[in-house]
Parts: C-alpha cells; structure tokens; sequence
C-alpha cells in the first residue's frame, strides 16, 4: 500500500467522490442547516431553531396524516408484495414447462413507467365506465370509487404495486435456483414433507434475498411519489388520503416553496429509514444465511 | 425387542408408486392453473391499454365497455402528435436518457474499478460510505441540490438531469465492482509485466471482458432515466422541455381525460423498454440477480 498506489485510487474514484461532496454530504449538510430556518426559496433564511419541528409535530395535521399514510402503503403493501413475489418464483422454480414464457410474463409489468401504468390504472378503476366495476357488477358484487374514494385509494395504490412484484420475483427466483438441491434430497430421505421442506429448506436458504428485498421494498415504498401525484392530479386527495409522506415533502417545498420546512420533513424521512433499516438488521440480520462471504 | 415393519408387498410398493404418481400429476395440473390465472390476471392491463389506443372515443368512455374493440382504429396513435407535441418529448427523452446512460456507464466503470483492484489508503472506509449513500433517500438532498442547480441557472434545462450521472452512481459502481472482483488478477498482472499502465490495463483487459456486466448498467440505467419522474417534475418547466413521463400528462386536461391517445401515448412510450427488454434480456436478469443476491 504505497503512495502512488493510493494517489491512484484516489485518482479512480475521483468523479465518485466529488459527486459525494457536492451532491450528497455538502446537500446534507446544508439541509440540515435549512431544517432550522425559515428559508423561503428567495431572499435570506433566518434561524429559527427547532420551530420547523415543534410545528410539524404539534400544529401540522397535514404531516400526520401523510405519514399515516405512508405507513399504512408500508405496512400493508410491502409484505403483500414480497410474498406475491415469492409465490410467484416458487411456482417458476417447479420445473415447469414454458418456465421462459411465464417468467416474461410476470416481469413486464415491472417495466413499464409509473407513470403510464398509473394511466392506465386510472382507465380501469374508473367509477363510471371502468372495466373493474364493470366485472364486479357482473357477477352482482359491490362495485367502489376506487381511487375516488377516501377509503379505497390506498388499497387501490396496493392493488396497483402488486402488478409490479415481478421485478422481486425475479430476485428470488435468483436466490431458489441456487439452493443445492443436495439438502433436498437429504431432507427427502429423511421423509421429509413438501411442507417442510419449503419450512425447513427454501426459505431459511433464500433468507438473504428476502432480507434484500425487504430493505429495498421498505426504502422504496417510503418514498412513494409518482403514482399518488398522477391519480391525484397532484393534490393528494380524496381529502388527503393518497397525500404520502414525499407528496407533501415536494407541496412543501416547490409548490408552497416552504423549503425550510420541507428539509425538516426530508431528515425526519431519513430518521425513519435509518431506524427502519437498523431494526431489521438487529431483528432478522442475525438469522439471515450468507453463502459467501468477503 | 423391536418390531420391523413387515416388507411392503410388490403390488403394494406399484400401488403406492401409482398414487404418488397420481398425486404428481394432480399438483402439476393445479401448478399450471395457477400460473395461467396468474398469467391472465398479470397480462390483461396490457390487453386493456392496447385495447383501449384502438378505441374511438365514444367506444372507449362507454359503459359496459367493450371486451374487444368493435373495429381497429389507428386514429388515436395519429392523434398522439397532433394534440400535443409527443415527437418533442420523445427527442427530449431520448436526449437525457442517452446523456445519462454514457455519463453512468464511464464513470460508474472507472469508479468500479478503483474499488475493486486499486488498494489505496482509506478504501474501506469510502467503499462503506458508498454503500451508506445506497440507503439515502435522495429527498435529504433534493432541496439544496435544486439550489446549487438554480444557482446556476440550469433550471428549466437537461444539465439537472445529466450532470449528476458523470458522477457514478453508487448502485452501480457495486455492481460493477462485484463483477470486477471475479476477473482473475493474472491477467492484469501479466499485462503489467508487458507494461501496460493502469488506465491501459482498464481499457484494455477490464473493459473487453465485462462488456455484459456493462450492457446490464446500460440498460438499467436506461430504464430508470427513462421512468423517471420526480426530476423532471422539479426541473422542467417549459412544455418543450418535457420528457415523455411529464409529456404524457398533457393527455390529462382538468376535466376531460382523453383517454384513446393517452393510451396509444403510453404504447409508444412503452415500447422501447419492451424491444430493450427482449434484445437484453439475459443482461437484466443477470445484473438484478448478481446484485440481489449478494445484498
């Protein structure tokens, strides 16, 4: 490890680390700072103190609710996800014939922009003349407002996702295939169930790709954006029930231009995360299975 | 004293084949009925959308609506470029995403390749750091990076888009680094020999020999650039700078949706991701699997 061997790293990852001081430390930094100012986007930011905060957690109705919200989409849309995912490999990994076909069919949905799938969302859960409605009311169900409604927009937003689980299907069809089939064969002559298998085998051994997914699908999902702003048109209605926590983050800061404000919201966003990640680490970290480590 | 079991009989040993042979067959058939439910239930939004772009408009908002378009009509994929000015924003978006994908693709390399081979003083310590920005929500940084950006009066042009790309991206520089580090060190060490410097052993043994691992950055980084959304958002302004994901929603008036262009629009916008897609489709499963599983 001499001298020039070092310049010359330093020399690799040079546009790295100037992106890393101008656009991620310094920022940091600096919103932070704003967090205790008043800052309006033009003219000075004077210090407020921790005003931006105490009012967001006293006075800001509006910051509750889009982190109820927020939460909610975590809570329940995150886990669905995962596992419709997983089911999805799961069957793929059966040695199925057309295992090709289906896996393309299943992964499309993951490319097509939010934005356009959110369009097009929209067209079928259309109250009036939408195709959903129109199935439910043939087979005499009830039928719903979708997107329209206080309480379905974000079960609707969930059902929406789940057309996108193909891209963490693919993950873990990535982490099944590379389960030796020798445990299998062992647990086999050990009369081991289909059942227990999959208990016993398939999940502890893809542990490490759950894990991944769930982290990123947490880390993701807290910064859901773009499909609330499209089917809301940018309000965050019904009433403010698809506001998510970034929607009102981006309100704040570039429609209200209250940009000290927003930095506040932008670091509590980043302490939850942070605690978000830590936790799962401590909770499931430790169980997690590694095959190869560095 | 144990008791053994007595030996199963031959005939019951094939009856008992033939049920589990019976059983094999009845959770094949349940498999495949699953995955074709499934398969419909994944694919008929698509059906809907294709549907719909061939719709006129008074079939498109009736109700109950059409299973199958009573007759095609390709109005609508003329109409996307005549209601609004879709051929610029598919320029734009063609601009930005080409920019940023060169601009990823070099200096995400280079970066690689200094964490993967070059044992510098404190290259752990950046190297953890670099994971760390991974986690990051970008919206901690969004607000002063649009200042130093309005700062310098790039507001309302592509250089907000672009620019931070010729910086690395630290998603991919793992990757890449990942791919790096499986490159046998013999190679480098007799192209040393040979006398080959540095940035020659770069360009000429690590870049020959991970052109897939590159193609898969490529493509990734095309996708995102392509989707994306929030960007735009904040830094676009003017309706000629629009890139296709903003451009789509000027489909979307304050009370009427035209819905038959709009969907013909999202065809359009689709579709190089799914040409993209099939050309490289290898290269997208290889580059989410070799990441997501070392996660």
């Amino acid at each position: 490890m001499n001298k020039s061997r070092t310049l010359l790293f330093y020399l690799f990852i040079l546009p790295w680390l100037i992106g890393f001081f101008v656009f991620t430390a310094g920022p940091m930094v600096y919103s932070l700072y704003m967090s205790f100012t008043d800052y309006s986007g033009l003219g000075a930011a004077n210090w407020v103190g921790l005003e931006n905060y105490k009012k967001l957690f006293t006075e800001d109705p509006l910051f509750w609710q889009s982190l109820w919200n927020t939460f909610f989409y975590t809570i329940v849309g995150v886990p669905l996800g995962l596992v419709v995912g997983y089911l999805l490999a799961v069957l793929l990994n059966t040695k199925v014939r057309f295992m090709g076909v289906f896996r393309t069919i299943f992964y499309l949905p993951s490319l097509v922009p939010t934005v356009a799938s959110s369009l097009l969302w929209i067209l079928i859960f259309q109250p009036d003349f939408g195709i959903a409605n129109s199935i439910l009311s043939f087979f005499h169900l009830p039928t719903s407002n979708w997107l329209l409604s206080e309480s379905m927009v974000k079960p609707t937003l969930i059902i929406m996702s789940l057309w996108g689980a193909g891209g963490g299907m693919v993950i873990y069809l990535a982490g099944l295939q590379s389960v030796p089939a020798s445990l299998y064969e062992a647990a086999e002559l050990d009369g081991a169930g289909k059942f227990h298998k999959f208990w016993n085998i398939t999940i502890p051994m893809t542990s490490n790709v759950i894990f991944f997914n769930l982290i990123m699908g947490l880390i993701g999902s807290f910064q859901i954006f773009t499909q609330a702003y499209v089917v809301s048109s940018g309000n965050g209605g019904p009433n403010y029930k698809s506001l998510f926590y970034v929607f009102y983050l981006y309100q704040d800061a570039f429609k209200f231009f209250k940009m000290g404000y927003a930095s506040a919201l932008a670091w509590i966003l980043f302490i939850i995360i942070l605690v978000f990640t830590l936790i799962q680490f401590k909770v499931f970290g430790k169980k997690v299975y590694y095959e190869y480590d560095e | 004293m144990e008791i053994t079991p007595a030996k199963p009989t031959a005939a019951v040993k094939a009856k008992k084949q033939r049920s589990i042979n019976k059983g094999r067959k009845v959770e094949k058939a349940l498999t495949y009925l699953l995955l074709i439910t499934l398969s419909i239930l994944f694919l008929f939004p698509f059906l809907w959308l294709i549907g719909t772009s061939v719709k006129p408009e008074n079939e498109a908002m009736a109700f109950p609506p059409t299973m199958l378009p009573k007759e095609w009509d390709l109005a609508n994929y003329k109409e996307v470029f005549t209601l609004v000015d879709f051929g610029q924003y598919y320029m734009n978006s063609i601009i930005v995403t080409v920019c940023v994908v060169i601009g990823t693709v070099v200096s995400s390399t280079l970066v690689a390749y200094g964490f993967a081979r070059i044992k510098g003083r404190g290259r752990n310590f950046w190297f953890v750091l670099l994971l760390g920005t991974m986690m990051l929500p970008p919206q901690v940084t969004m607000i002063p990076v649009y200042m130093i950006f309005s700062k310098l009066g790039w507001v309302n042009t592509f250089l907000p888009l672009i620019v931070p790309s010729f910086f690395g991206s630290a998603y991919f520089i793992f990757l890449l680094r990942q791919f790096f580090k499986t490159i046998p060190k013999e190679l480098e060490e007799s192209a040393y020999l040979d006398g080959c410097g540095p940035f020659g052993i770069f360009w000429r043994i690590i870049i020959p020999l991970s052109v897939p691992s590159i193609i898969t950055v490529a493509l990734l980084s095309f996708m995102w650039t392509w989707n994306d959304f929030l960007n735009p958002l904040i830094y676009l302004n003017d309706d000629s700078k629009y890139t296709l994901a903003l451009g789509i929603l000027q489909f979307k008036g304050a009370l009427l949706i035209q819905w038959g262009p709009m969907m013909a629009a999202s065809v359009f916008i689709i579709l190089p991701l799914i040409i993209i897609f099939f050309v490289g489709q290898k290269y997208f499963v290889q580059g989410i699997a070799t990441t997501g599983g070392k996660g």
